[in-house]
């Protein structure tokens, strides 16, 4: 069956079972390894990616319910000036040790921001619980964010 | 081979199901992990799926006099966006799973997954939602406790499809909603509760208490919620050991991965003291 979606601002019609996980169609079918699987069940957030701009756990996604929609993964977001705002943020601060949930991490923080521009740290908190670091302690991926919204005025 | 339909209006996905061979397919964040399969292999499924998520149709929140209804296929976090929903149902909805799961799970899909620890259920049995359903020829409406009949079962038939969801506008002073779980996030309940009161002058003039995961379905027990309505409040504490012991016989949780039935049971009967205490110490 041919699905239609856009991905990372192309339009793309993919043949595959629309039962598949879009994290695998991303990861095999258009090698973008950004992507991670970590728990497979929507509880790690390794898989995040963004549909119509929200985060969303790619592993619990068939790729049906993104026919007509937009899709955004960590390799798409890198091309744009949010993605260097929360870098530099995320570098400055130490937010990311071993980076396995970076991508996710960039995601979720770009989520929120998109739809609250001067989040509380208690916005943060429940952005990211859907993500888990076992580096970090969470506490600098926070600072990050804040950081981020300040120097990025304007930009969400 | 399994047939995979998306419809593009509810008209359409109503004929596609009304052979019973279909398995409807929502958000996916319980059909996904239940039909897991090994990395890189799509999950199995051995029915025939028609996706309903983007059913247009079916994505919307109204008032409606003193009533609120909901499309099947609103998202959690189109909930929470909405100034239509009512705070406590918020309260509960940011308790659930975290914001990816929000963006895909929808009212309706947690409801047809009729899981016992089910958060929105407990919510929509305490103020007594009902729950529209709908096949090609006929259109039904019950109370949610009418739908629900067990673990994993509705009374729907494989040719019918929840679209709507009506909750009655409530003004309770009291109300509580617990969630006890092993984390804030991603958690699924443990112990759950609901509870409601009215009050006019003093006097009980509506009590309500829904508990989920302690029970083959969401409880709720009206006929024992009715030996509080009349009481003054300055006399609730007498009725305390009563109410404990008229819902003892139903408070049967059970042993999981998740918790005991010991420790549940405690919790659950804990929640019931604290919330009939609350309403005396006005």
């Amino acid at each position: 069956m041919k699905i239609k979606f856009t991905l990372n601002q192309k339009s793309i019609e993919h043949e595959a079972n629309p039962s598949s996980r879009l994290l695998d169609v991303l990861r095999d079918e258009f090698h973008l390894k950004g992507t991670k699987e970590g728990c497979g069940e929507g509880e790690c957030g390794a898989c995040a990616i963004l549909v119509d701009g929200h985060i969303t756990h790619s592993c619990l996604v068939p790729l049906a319910n993104v026919n007509n929609r937009s899709v955004t993964t960590i390799e798409g977001f890198r091309e744009t000036s949010q993605y260097r705002i929360l870098e530099e943020a995320m570098v400055e601060e130490g937010g990311s040790q071993c980076g396995i949930c970076s991508p996710g991490m960039m995601l979720a923080a770009q989520s929120l921001l998109t739809k609250n521009s001067h989040p509380t740290e208690e916005d943060i908190r429940d952005a990211l619980s859907g993500n888990l670091c076992r580096c970090t302690g969470y506490n600098m991926i926070i600072k990050a964010i804040i950081r981020a919204s300040k120097r990025g005025e304007g930009l969400w | 081979m399994v047939n995979h339909v998306m419809p593009s209006s509810l008209k359409e996905a109503l004929s596609c199901i009304q052979d019973g061979t279909y398995t409807l397919f929502a958000g996916g964040s319980d059909l996904m992990v239940q039909h897991r399969s090994p990395a890189q292999i799509p999950p199995y499924f051995d029915k025939n799926i028609c996706y309903i998520a983007q059913l247009s149709e079916l994505k919307y929140i109204k008032r409606d006099d003193d009533q609120i209804r909901i499309g099947a296929m609103t998202t959690l976090e189109e909930m929470l966006d909405s100034p239509l929903v009512p705070k406590l149902f918020k309260d509960v909805i940011k308790d659930i799973a975290s914001p990816g799961i929000r963006y895909v799970a929808t009212l309706g899909g947690n409801i047809c997954n009729a899981s016992p620890a089910g958060d929105t259920l407990v919510y929509l049995y305490a103020v007594d939602a009902k729950v529209c359903f709908e096949s090609l020829n006929e259109k039904k409406i019950l109370p949610i406790q009418d739908v629900i009949i067990g673990p994993r079962h509705t009374i729907l038939k494989q040719s019918e499809m929840v679209t709507e969801i009506i909750i009655p506008q409530r003004h309770d002073q009291y109300q509580t909603w617990m969630k006890v779980g092993p984390r804030k996030a991603d958690a699924i309940s443990k112990v759950s509760c609901v509870g409601l009161a009215e009050i006019k002058d003093d006097i009980i003039v509506d009590f309500r208490i829904a508990w989920g995961a302690v029970y083959k379905t969401v409880l709720r027990k009206p006929e024992i919620e009715a030996h509080l309505i009349g009481i003054n409040i300055k006399d609730i504490g007498m009725h305390i050991d009563d109410m404990l012991n008229r819902y003892d016989p139903w408070i049967q949780p059970i042993d999981d991965q998740r918790s005991t039935k010991i420790y549940r049971k405690k919790v659950a009967m804990n929640i019931l003291q604290e919330f009939i205490e609350t309403i005396g110490r006005r």
